[in-house]
Parts: structure tokens; C-alpha cells; sequence
């Protein structure tokens, strides 16, 4: 940590002693959101998403591929991030460091047991199915990936069409059919800060944080979480920031349907 | 957690396969200080996962500019051997899934290790997972504590971990591999028993609030039995290197 982060971090630490944030957001308020979808016309579905200065696009491409091996009826879900070198000072070149494949897994589980469409609906005969393939760029960072790279992939793939099957290639100058959502999901992420919690931190705020938790949920159930960091949560935390993040999804679920085309 | 079709019945007459109850604990068996090499070592046997763990350091941080002023840093290595598991030969070396798990059990031990008090150095763990079962990360951190302890690095306090999760209606402790694979719910945890700290958390499946409730004061309830299991087995050692 170089020495303006120490700074950066103390002057966080102490404003939040105080009950207040670098930006005036209450403790657990998002930072503006905006949603755009279908930016990306050769992709099969897009999704650029924007919390505060964070910005992160989703896109997916369709590609006939082999099922797994276990599950011979279902598609493929792959999931990738990308944590460009253009997006922060901090991102360097080179194969995806642990926070890049954390990031593309925290996700993934999010979509995955959001149960946010049916793996079996990308069968296409034996031996044929659809690899759904997501891949999150991110292009500018100021903290909470996870919930900007969550509403990107749900967006995305909320609006993704599949290309028609013929011969065993895709014809992608035929993607009327869509693909069929199931439920949706987003997430809420939280960074402790001292004896402090707050939702959606800034750049800044998770220099300062001890550690953070990302709860996934569809409003009624919690579909997957991850903390990270080396600090500690009580059960007491858990349980509120659960509460929290399950009050948080409708409004996220209004923004992702108003975004699609 | 593979949706197949032809999921086995997990739970038959109240029992699980393995004929345990919902809280009940696979046997555990650890013993400290197995490698000669290591600061500090631990081989644990948690149901039929065998895994090794060991520490060593504190050494000079390299490369140099990985290097803290204030603290040590710690590296972590989690990778599952070709011929662990019951499926066909493994690549070797870490995948995606280990390095997401090496990352979150790095942080486990940055929070109880005593970091300033070498500054510019690293500490280095490795988890080799030699047999799967289910619940290895669990296992791995529960055995790297006890390798950290016989390193003689100072800790605030010997973490633990164990999976929870959700099988049908029944909130259930320590998952084998099949539960695992067919559970509704998998939320592996570690905590630091002092405070009840948790230290890791992740969580997939579907759990309402209560029921997630439920599982973590299961996974704090089984803590006791293994902290002392962890206990026991440094005793053990100083015993045999004290004769």
C-alpha cells in the first residue's frame, strides 16, 4: 500500500467513525445506477452497467458446443471476467489474477443457482448443446464489482437471443428466438469499515474496508454469498445484511426490466 | 452442484447415507508436524479426505515489490492431486475453482496471524489435497491452523471450518462429496471460535433467512468438537518431540 492509499484510507476510516461517507450516501444506499442493454449488436445479448464511476459490460455470445459429460441434457454456462488494464492504474496484463477469477465465480454462482433460466432449454439434440458464454469486461473501477458485474450478466442474459441451429452451426443472421427467463436475481455488497457497514463501497471505501460480503438473492431467498477481505462478520451482521439485501432486490429487478429493448 | 436427473435419495428414515444425523460430524483425525521441512505441518483424515498442510516462512518476500513495509504477506496454494478424486485423471496443479480457494483461505489466515510482526516478509501455505470427499476447503483450513500453530507464528486465535448447508427440508452439517453434489444448498465457513468471527463465508444453492440462521449456528455448534481435535493433536506432538 503506497502512501496516498494510506491517506485515502485513514481520511475514509475517520469520516465513517462519524456516521457519514466521502459522497454523503446514507450507509446503506447504492450509488446511482444506469442500466443499458443491447450496446453490443454482434453479441447475442449485452449489458453495460454504471454504479457511480464503476462500469461494467456484460456480453454474451451463443456457440454450439459439447454438453458435459454429467449432464448430457443441459447447455453450458461459462462465465469470465476481465479486469482490463484500461479500467484502473491498479489492473496490470497478464493471465486472470485471483480477484478477476473471484469475481467471475461470485457471479456465476449468482446466475447458477439464481436458477435465472434452464440450462436444459440450450439442448439442442444429442450430443449438441448451447455454451452459453458470458464474459464481464470491466472498464472503469471504483469499486463493488461483483453487484455492477451481477445486474450486467442478469441484464445480459435477460435479454439474450439464440441463434437459429443449422447443420450444426449457428446462424447468427437468424436470432429471433429468446432465451427464456426464469427468475432474476442481483446482489447487494457490503464493506466493513472499523465497526461500520455499508452497502455498494466506492473505490476508495474498499481501500479503507476490512473485509466485505456479497449476498445474492431473488427477493425471497438468498442464492449465493462470498465474503472477502481479512476482517471478520458476527452472525448478528449476517443475519441484518440478509435482511437488507433482500429489501433491496425489487428495486434492482425494476431497473434490469426496464433496461431491456 | 450438478441438477442431474437421477438424484440418489440423500436421506433414508431420518438418516443420512453415511448414517449420521443432520449435526453430526464425520470422524476427524489430525496429526501436527508430520513433515520434516516445514516450519510448520499438519495431515488431517476428515471422513475419507486426506490432506496435507504446511507452513513455511517467514522468509524475504519475493518478488520484492510484493513486499509490505508493516506486515508479512501470506501465500497460499490450494490444488487437488490428478488422483483424488473418484472421476478420471485431474489436471494438476491449481484451476480456477482452487485459486478462488487459495484467495479466500489466504484471507482466513491474515486475520488471526500475527502478520506485524515481520514486516517485509512472506509466509507461505500449502494445502495438497491427496484424496477428495467433499468439504476439502473445510478440511484444508481446519488442518493449515493446526500447521500455522506448530510453526510457532504467533496467531490470536486457531480458526476452524466446516461446510453447512441444506439437503431437502433439513438444514445439515459437513457435507460428504454425493451430498455435496446434490445437496440445495452448500455454505462452507470458518470461523475463529474466540469470538465466533467468521472468517470465511461463501454460500450457493437457495436458503431463506431462517434457515441460514440455522446453518450457521450449526456450523458455530460443531466448532467446540474440532477445536479440540485441532488442540489435541499439537499436544500430541509436543508430547513425542519432548521424549
Amino acid at each position: 500500500m503506497d502512501a496516498i492509499d494510506t491517506v485515502t484510507r485513514n481520511h475514509v476510516r475517520d469520516i465513517i467513525k462519524g456516521g457519514r461517507r466521502l459522497d454523503g450516501r446514507g450507509l446503506t444506499d447504492f450509488r446511482n445506477i444506469r442500466i443499458e442493454t443491447g450496446l453490443i449488436q454482434n453479441a447475442e445479448g449485452s449489458a453495460q452497467v454504471d454504479i457511480g464511476n464503476t462500469r461494467v459490460l456484460a456480453g454474451v455470445k451463443l456457440d454450439v458446443d459439447e454438453p458435459m459429460e454429467d449432464t448430457p441434457d443441459q447447455g453450458n454456462l461459462i462465465m469470465s471476467a476481465e479486469l482490463l488494464p484500461l479500467a484502473s492504474e491498479k489492473y496490470e496484463t497478464g493471465p486472470p489474477s485471483p480477484d478477476a477469477i473471484e469475481f467471475a465465480r461470485v457471479v456465476d454462482r449468482g446466475i447458477r443457482h439464481g436458477e435465472c433460466f434452464d440450462l436444459k432449454s440450450l439442448f439442442i439434440e444429442e450430443g449438441k448443446v448451447w455454451g452459453l458464454f458470458v464474459d464481464l469486461y470491466v472498464l472503469n473501477y471504483d469499486g463493488n464489482l461483483f453487484d455492477a458485474g451481477l445486474l450486467a450478466a442478469m441484464s445480459a442474459i435477460a435479454g439474450t437471443r439464440i441463434p437459429k441451429y443449422v447443420n450444426g452451426k449457428a446462424d447468427r443472421e437468424d436470432r429471433t428466438a429468446r432465451l427464456s427467463i426464469r427468475n432474476m436475481v442481483s446482489s447487494a455488497t457490503f464493506a466493513k469499515i472499523g465497526k461500520s457497514i455499508v452497502l455498494d463501497p466506492s473505490g476508495d471505501e474498499e481501500k479503507a474496508a476490512d473485509c466485505r460480503l456479497t449476498i445474492a438473492t431473488d427477493g425471497e431467498t438468498v442464492r449465493a454469498m462470498q465474503k472477502g477481505g481479512m476482517g471478520a462478520f458476527t452472525q448478528k451482521e449476517i443475519d441484518e445484511l440478509i435482511g437488507v439485501s433482500l429489501n433491496k432486490h425489487s428495486g434492482l429487478k425494476d431497473m434490469m426490466t426496464r433496461a431491456q429493448v | 452442484m450438478a441438477s442431474s436427473s437421477n438424484k440418489p435419495e440423500l436421506i433414508v428414515n431420518g438418516r443420512r447415507l453415511d448414517g449420521r444425523g443432520f449435526d453430526e460430524l464425520r470422524t476427524i483425525k489430525i496429526v501436527a508436524s508430520p513433515l520434516k521441512n516445514a516450519a510448520g505441518s499438519a495431515y488431517i483424515e476428515w471422513g475419507n479426505n486426506k490432506i496435507l498442510a504446511a507452513v513455511y516462512g517467514p522468509r524475504e518476500a519475493t518478488p520484492r515489490h510484493f513486499a509490505e513495509s508493516t506486515r508479512a504477506i501470506i501465500k497460499c496454494r490450494y490444488a487437488m492431486a490428478p488422483f483424488s478424486g473418484l472421476s478420471e485423471h485431474g489436471r494438476s496443479g491449481p484451476n480456477r475453482r482452487a485459486i478462488e480457494i487459495a484467495k479466500v483461505t489466504k484471507e482466513v489466515f491474515e486475520n488471526v496471524v500475527m502478520l506485524n510482526e515481520y514486516p517485509g516478509s512472506q509466509i507461505d501455505l500449502f494445502i495438497e489435497v491427496l484424496q477428495s470427499d467433499g468439504g476439502t476447503r473445510a478440511a484444508g483450513i481446519t488442518a493449515a491452523a493446526v500447521a500455522f500453530a506448530a510453526s510457532g507464528i504467533p496467531m490470536r486465535d486457531l480458526p476452524y471450518a466446516v461446510s453447512v448447508g441444506r439437503i431437502g427440508d433439513e438444514v445439515a452439517l459437513d457435507f460428504t462429496m454425493i451430498e455435496d453434489n446434490y445437496a440445495d444448498s452448500d455454505m462452507p465457513m470458518a470461523i475463529a471460535p474466540r469470538n465466533n468471527d467468521v472468517l470465511l463465508l461463501q454460500m450457493d444453492g437457495k436458503l431463506t433467512r431462517e434457515q441460514l440462521s440455522k446453518a450457521v449456528s450449526m456450523a458455530i455448534g460443531a466448532g467446540k468438537g474440532i477445536s479440540e481435535i485441532q488442540k489435541n493433536a499439537l499436544r500430541e506432538a509436543y508430547e513425542r518431540s519432548s521424549k
